[in-house]
């Protein structure tokens, strides 16, 4: 028997609506797609899963229908699985250890993750904290959420500092809606409340607090999630003109200040036709929220090949069903605009893959005489982003690589006593899963610390 | 959400308020920001601090209606609350190892210009002060800034107040008459901004504007807010405010600075509509 589709959400209610594009399964389906797991001895799965979840053990429950004990089985492992049932990248890891992929199609893990947590009960017991020592954490973030989660199931009285007015990091304002619902990182964050974690918004760790202000106010641990915020541009011509988007910049506008949306004060403007520069995930999002945002074309423009492109197959396919032209092998050298500075077009140059190098990697290289014009008013560049500039001014105390990242030690722990950090800051942009393995295990980490220590 | 303590005109366009928001108030400096939200559905605007009380908690900011939102925020009342106001942001001003300075401010940009004076003031720095406005009507702060002012001159462009002129015209005669200057600070619009760096340039004073560019996070995420600083790009709410006037690209930020004016323009309208009704 072959993997259980999901169903999509309308091709035409796609193209104008944020609702959500996956349907996630019902009972049937899901009894169906639960029906195929071996429940494998070795249970190779699990090591593909960076936070361990039992999956076997979940998919066994969801056979009897039993929705409740298999969230209880995730919970153990993940404190987020509606979030991450929807946006990890399961085909390259649970998914590719599946020993059904190996003949046919692997199990839907992340589908059914997705059930478990869209249809339990989630009847908690939540633990009083025990007046175990403070922990801060800052920003809101995967990371940030999951140390805060782990740190208040041990017993901590945690609290997270977040800049922005809305918690949830890059799943509020990256992450569209039509990928993840926004009331769903809601209810994981009320989870967290409920467990006891304090959230306070509209404090900028190294402006508002610093780390002498955590520890008067008696912070014995602090974690730091705080993202790789700042977004990079090409340095061509034109960059600056009016209707150039940072990525960052346009899905913000679109996602968490709800510029689309007329009842918002955010502007937006006319998008008129959209170029989208990269091949990741967030050029996808940015090209299909420029759709939905009423761009009248939408063309995404990437230097290699689409065998190259590191976003995900399905979000590729996503984009191009919904109408995103797609333009390979091409690069941009130059924006152009009119004399008020309004974008008029964009100046490309075709590209060709070289052969491989000693890496075996193919470079991309211009082919010569081969510039074009493409029409365009809005530009968005999706070329990814560098670390939060402001961690470094906080301390020198804190020790940060060439690239500008924290450097931790193999406990999370930064080159600062006491001081532990995690997710993007640390790798640079990564997945969601990445970032809350981090946060699991620097909380951990926090554990073993203070329990050394005091 | 953050109480407004006091909310009052001080011209006809361009209102004072002051918020409570002790940890802001703990710990800002001359020439930082703050970004607040009026409500639920708002917009994140940029405002500098005007004046700050770390004993109160307060901090006051002073605003020129222009937009929907400076508007909006307009129509509130002393006990109203803020959804949001986040900071201080960006880098405080750099007041070491001067004696003597200008502060040039034009317009609503005069209130953003007064704490530097007046932290300058308290170092004991000499400190003088141009402000210059297009008429008597429109003048502020006028009290403020003798009290932390060695010479203040007023200049309006059609006389009906102080001088008449340009401040860069009276700037020109300060330098000439023989005031040496260390360093000038000029805020306000960015044409000013622009002439008053041209004319700084031309004797060789060091000069220190203030971009106000739109932002929207001000922590360096989103890149909205970024300017050519000479020929590099550079981002207002992090490596900023101020940035060596005799660097900026100010043609090209006139031009991004109007890049919402039309949208401006409509949601202004809408929200006159619904006030109206
Ligand atoms: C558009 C987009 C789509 C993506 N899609 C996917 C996907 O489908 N699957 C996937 O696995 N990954 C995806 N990613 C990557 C993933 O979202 C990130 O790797 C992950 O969110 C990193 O988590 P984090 O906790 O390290 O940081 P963030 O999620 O970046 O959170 C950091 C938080 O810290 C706050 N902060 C920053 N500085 C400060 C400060 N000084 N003081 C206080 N707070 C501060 C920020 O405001 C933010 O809320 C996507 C990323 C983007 C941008
Ligand atoms: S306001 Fe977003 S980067 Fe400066």
């Amino acid at each position: 028997m072959n993997r259980v589709e999901m169903r999509l959400l309308d091709i035409d209610k796609r193209k104008t609506t944020f609702e959500e594009v996956a349907l996630g399964y019902n009972k049937k389906e899901m009894l169906d797609e639960a029906s195929r797991c071996l429940n494998c001895k070795n249970k190779p799965c699990v090591s593909g899963c960076l936070v361990n979840i039992d999956i076997p053990k979940f998919i066994d429950f969801l056979k009897k229908d039993n929705v409740d004990e298999a969230y209880n089985v995730i919970s153990k492992s993940s404190l987020l699985p509606g979030i991450c049932g929807r946006v990890c990248p399961q085909e390259t890891q649970c998914e590719a250890k599946c020993i059904r992929g190996i003949k046919g199609e692997s199990i839907a893990i992340g589908r059914l993750e997705r059930y478990v947590a869209d249809n339990a009960a989630k009847n908690f017991v939540f633990s009083e904290s025990e007046g175990k020592a403070k922990v801060a954490i800052i920003g809101s973030g995967p990371s940030g959420l999951s140390c805060a989660g782990t740190l208040s199931t041990l017993g901590y009285d945690v609290t997270v500092f977040e800049a922005m007015h809305k918690f949830g990091g890059v799943l509020i304002y990256g992450i569209p809606e039509f990928r993840l619902p926004k009331t769903i990182v809601s209810e994981e964050i009320e989870k967290l409340e409920k467990l006891g974690v304090k959230f306070i918004k509209n404090v900028v760790f190294g402006k508002t607090i610093d780390i002498n202000d955590l520890i008067d106010e008696g912070y014995k641990a602090i974690f730091i999630g705080c993202g790789a915020g700042l977004p990079n541009f090409m340095g061509i011509p034109g960059e600056n003109l009016n209707g150039v988007y940072s990525a960052n910049e346009f899905l913000t506008r679109v996602n968490l200040m709800k510029a689309s949306d007329e009842r918002y004060d955010t502007p937006l403007g006319d998008l008129g036709d959209v170029v989208v520069v990269g091949g990741g995930n967030v050029a996808m999002d940015a090209s299909r929220c420029a759709l939905r945002a009423k761009a009248k074309s939408v063309s995404l423009v990437y230097r290699r090949d689409f065998e190259q492109m590191p976003a995900r197959k399905e979000e590729v396919l996503h984009a191009q069903e919904e109408g995103v032209n797609f333009n390979v092998l091409t690069n941009p050298c130059e924006i152009l605009g009119d004399e008020l500075d309004n974008i008029v077009g964009v100046k490309c140059v075709k590209m060709e893959l070289s052969a491989p190098d000693s890496s075996g990697r193919r470079r991309p290289v211009e082919i010569k005489n081969s510039q074009f014009i493409k029409k365009a008013n809005t530009v968005i560049m999706a070329i990814g982003n560098n670390p939060n500039p402001l961690i470094k001014n906080i301390t020198p105390a804190i020790k940060l690589n060439q690239k500008g990242c924290i450097e931790i030690d193999e406990n999370h722990m930064t080159s600062l006593p006491g001081v532990f950090a995690g997710g993007d800051i640390v790798t640079g942009a990564a997945t969601v899963i990445l970032a809350m393995q981090a946060g699991k295990e620097s909380a951990y980490s926090i554990d073993k610390y203070l329990k050394n220590k005091l | 959400m953050y109480e407004i303590l006091l909310a009052e005109k001080l011209n006809g366009s361009v209102m004072k308020m002051v918020i409570s928001a002790p940890l802001v108030a703990k710990k800002c400096l001359a020439g930082q920001f703050i970004i607040l939200r009026v409500d639920e559905v708002g917009e994140r605007i940029p405002l500098t601090i005007f004046d700050y009380d770390r004993k109160s908690g307060t901090v006051s900011i002073i605003f020129q209606i222009v937009g929907a939102t400076t508007r909006k925020l307009s129509l509130l009342k002393k006990g109203d609350y803020l959804f949001d106001f986040v900071g201080p942001l960006g880098n405080p001003t750099n007041t070491n190892d001067i004696n003597k300075v200008l502060v040039i401010g034009g317009g609503v940009g005069t209130a953003i210009a007064f704490p530097i004076c007046k932290e300058l003031y308290e170092s004991k720095k000499e400190v003088d002060a141009i402000a210059g406005f297009r008429n008597k009507e429109l003048v502020i702060l006028e009290d403020d800034f003798r009290d932390v002012t060695k010479q203040f001159f007023i200049m309006t462009d059609d006389g009906s107040y102080g001088e008449k002129g340009l401040v860069t015209e009276k700037l020109e005669k300060l330098i000439l008459s023989g005031s040496n200057y260390e360093r000038v600070y000029a805020i306000g619009p960015l044409p000013m901004m622009k002439f008053v760096s041209k004319v700084c340039d031309k004797y060789n004073i060091p000069v220190i504007v203030s971009m106000n560019s739109i932002m929207i996070d001000g922590t360096g995420m989103c890149g909205c807010c970024r300017l050519l600083v000479d020929g590099k790009v550079r981002f207002a709410c992090i490596d900023g405010p101020e940035f060596d006037g005799t660097k900026v690209d100010y043609d090209e930020a006139i031009k991004r600075n109007k890049m919402y004016f039309k949208e401006e323009r409509e949601k202004d309208c809408n929200l006159l509509r619904r006030i109206d009704e």
